[in-house]
């Protein structure tokens, strides 16, 4: 089933127009990675789908689980199951990330008419999780994001991703700033939370981080447009031939 | 706790523009003639039934007012006080003489349910006189020293402070009570020539809290008083005085509301706090007053002087204030440091929303041999409000080893808002170590949005970020402000952004 529909997307930013009808299919349980050059309006489709104030949409939809998701506001879009993993997470100095965790999940929950959780609860479930993805306890008691190393803000997108149980991912350059030790560790982090019903969007400049995360559909962008879509074996023919061929016209 | 939720909860209970204490108490009251004349301050002081002398510091105070002008140097802007067509005293008239919580007017106790202040239950719940060993250290305890308009109308506690030896009541009582403490003490930190506002105060004031702590004495619960304006065009001018003997401790705090009103409301407490030999004085407030309605209209001054003097060796004074409300604040609580290895402390949450306007600070005056202060000062200016932090650090020629350390941060959340900082620093001898850092931030879209994608409204992400900006001086105040205090910042930011 289609769980993310972007039809004929056309946005401007400050009177540019940045993307040109761009057009995606996203199915339950798949991963699409998502590459081309810088300016190609890779990271402004992330920040349209996840509602970031500053981009106006001039024509066509976007469908999430057959709503319209331009509708919503941005933190209603996150409670239905939206999450944008940043490519560069920002640090709030004295707020504990546990807080931060707990507040976010809370309030996600709420808006779904769900309990919140119990402290006893989320302890637990933080704990579990953080535990899988080597995060030490006491990196969550300091302020989000403040003074972490590169690899730990992305292991912290994906914390957040594996407790808010989110129905799509989209992973905004995941890569960037990353040892290939941290990306191992991130990208394992990404494909443990792979499943049936959970989509991904991997947005990448690279080939590499999709030896870690291994797509099932990969689109190439162009100018504002979708120009080409494939297998994984068309990133690798990206990586060996450059984004040169496929620039639009 | 999640205190971002219940925060947010209760600020869409509150309509925009409607002040959550902004009702009025329908009692008579018992008010001195318009205007400021010797007959006022005879007027008040007989209403006191003060003691001769009492009248005659009033008066000299009164004719000194008389020559002095207002000070105009803060950056503050409004509309010139006319002095003359001001209430200077006013009281609910009393029935009876009280002596329990259930003989005061029901209308004045609604009024403290209306504010959630727990007046009655923490009567109820403590008793007045909790057995011996029954005691729970756990659950501490306030005693309040409740001020309605002018006049005390209740005192809780009194009978367990009485046995530490503890003197807690109102001025006006301690002036007849205990004449000899208060003639030593008043006008001692702040002399009533001081300046223009704590001379005014010096001959109009009306009540306030008194407090002795003898020496050696550990004061066996937080002490707090609320303030309340309610008459019309009251001004309301409090005298705090308090007094921590050789070796004592005592921690004291202040919360104030007020009801919405159209006209100007004119505040110029004076406090004055004095730490002796070894002695400790906690001072905490939260202030949330009327700032005026979104257009920037009506709104408390508040002009108000409070000192603390730390007249003894190893005595330590500590301000902590968390300022939220008022349409003007004029206010710099200070410490002098008198005595040779004494520490002040200064810790100040000033956010000013709408039109308010904040030039607030601290004055650190090192006189004795290493001596120490701290400042860590948080303003948060939004709206289209004016946000000055304003401080002076000296110290004097013998002040040898004095050292300060002096932060003050600045977040301005959108565009229309200013925020200034005003150090004075200045050092008459070689040894002194002096430290300043200063940062101004904007709050920044990225960090909300941030924050939003995660799943929190926009002002619930104001207030999480906001609330991480201040966490330093939070954590220095007592726990059940520190709850309080985190609830208010978030209301009085409400509808900042957007």
């Amino acid at each position: 089933m289609a769980l993310l529909e972007v039809k004929d997307l056309k946005v401007r930013v400050e009177e540019r127009e940045i993307l040109h009808g761009l057009t995606l299919t996203v199915n339950e349980g798949e991963v699409h990675a998502i590459m081309g050059p810088n300016g190609s309006g890779k990271s402004t489709l992330s920040h349209v789908i996840a509602g970031k104030p500053g981009y106006e949409v001039t024509d066509g939809q976007i469908l999430f689980k057959g709503e319209d998701l331009l509708e919503m506001a941005p933190e209603e879009r996150a409670a239905k199951g939206v999450f944008l993993a940043f490519q560069y997470p920002v640090e709030i100095p004295g707020v504990a990330t546990m807080n931060f965790l707990r507040t976010a999940l809370n309030a996600q929950r709420k808006a779904r008419g769900e309990d919140e959780y119990s402290t006893p609860d989320f302890l637990k479930k933080v704990r579990e999780v953080s535990k899988s993805l080597n995060i030490p306890q006491d990196m969550l008691k300091r302020g989000v994001n403040v003074g972490f190393s590169g690899g730990e803000k992305k292991r912290n997108e994906v914390l957040q991703m594996a407790l808010f149980e989110p129905s799509l991912c989209i992973l905004d350059e995941m890569d960037s700033g990353l040892d290939i030790d941290a990306l191992r560790i991130a990208a394992d982090g990404v494909n443990a939370l792979r499943s049936p019903k959970r989509a991904m969007v991997v947005i990448t400049h690279y080939q590499r981080l999709l030896n870690y995360i291994v797509p099932d559909v990969v689109h190439v962008m162009s100018k504002g447009r979708v120009v080409k879509s494939g297998g994984k074996e068309l990133a690798l023919e990206l990586e060996a031939s450059g984004y040169t061929q496929f620039e639009a016209a | 706790m999640p205190a971002v939720q219940e925060t947010v909860e209760r600020v869409k209970r509150i309509d925009v523009d409607q002040y959550r204490y902004g009702f009025e108490t329908l009692i008579e009251s018992d008010k001195a003639p318009k205007g400021l004349s010797e007959e006022t301050v005879k007027f008040i002081s007989e209403k006191k039934n003060e003691p001769a002398w009492m009248l005659q510091w009033r008066l000299e105070a009164y004719r000194r007012w008389l020559t002095m002008t207002e000070p105009t140097w803060a950056r503050v802007d409004y509309p010139k006080i006319d002095f003359q067509d001001l209430y200077y005293y006013s009281a609910p008239k009393p029935k009876k003489t009280i002596s329990s919580l259930d003989e005061i007017d029901p209308e004045i106790l609604k009024t403290y349910e209306k504010l959630g202040i727990p007046l009655r239950e923490v009567a109820m719940l403590e008793g007045v006189e909790p057995k011996v060993g029954e005691e729970d250290p756990a659950r501490r305890k306030i005693a309040v020293d409740a001020v309605f308009d002018s006049v005390s109308v209740a005192t809780t506690f009194k009978a367990e402070l009485k046995k530490a030896g503890v003197i807690f009541m109102p001025i006006s009582e301690a002036i007849r009570e205990h004449p000899e403490l208060v003639q030593k003490y008043l006008g001692s930190v702040v002399p009533t020539s001081d300046n223009f506002y704590a001379t005014l105060n010096s001959a109009v004031f009306s009540d306030g809290s008194f407090v002795y702590v003898p020496p050696g004495v550990r004061c066996p619960m937080e002490l707090s008083t609320y303030f309340r304006i309610n008459e019309r065009n009251t001004g309301q001018f409090e005298r705090t005085l308090i007094i921590a003997d050789k070796g004592s401790y005592v921690s004291y705090l202040e919360g104030c509301t007020a009801p919405q009103r159209d006209e100007n409301q004119l505040h110029a407490a004076v406090v004055e706090l004095v730490a002796h030999d070894d002695a400790e004085i906690k001072y905490s407030t939260v202030q949330n007053w009327y700032p005026g309605n979104s257009e920037g209209k009506g709104g408390i001054y508040n002009f108000v002087t409070k000192r603390g003097d730390c007249r003894g060796d190893r005595s330590k004074i500590s301000w902590t204030q968390v300022e939220t409300g008022s349409a003007i604040t004029w206010k710099y609580p200070s410490c002098i440091l008198r005595g040779d290895n004494s520490s002040g402390e200064f810790y100040s949450i000033a956010i000013s929303n709408g039109y308010q306007q904040v030039d607030s600070g601290t004055k650190m005056i090192h006189l004795g041999k290493n001596t120490s202060s701290r400042i860590i000062s948080k303003g948060i200016a939004a709206g289209k409000s004016q946000n000055t932090y304003r401080g002076l650090v000296t110290a004097h020629r013998k002040a040898t080893g004095a050292r300060n350390f002096t932060a003050c941060d600045s977040l301005l959340i959108g565009d229309k808002c200013g925020a200034h900082t005003v150090p004075y620093i200045e050092a008459k001898n070689s040894s002194a170590t002096f430290e300043h850092e200063a940062t101004t931030s904007k709050i920044s879209e990225d960090v909300l949005f941030y924050c939003i994608q995660r799943g929190l409204s926009q002002e619930e992400a104001v207030g999480l970020v906001v609330n991480g900006f201040v966490k330093d001086v939070l954590q220095q105040l007592p726990m059940e402000f520190a709850v309080e205090a985190q609830k208010l910042i978030s209301i009085s930011l409400e509808g900042s952004v957007g």
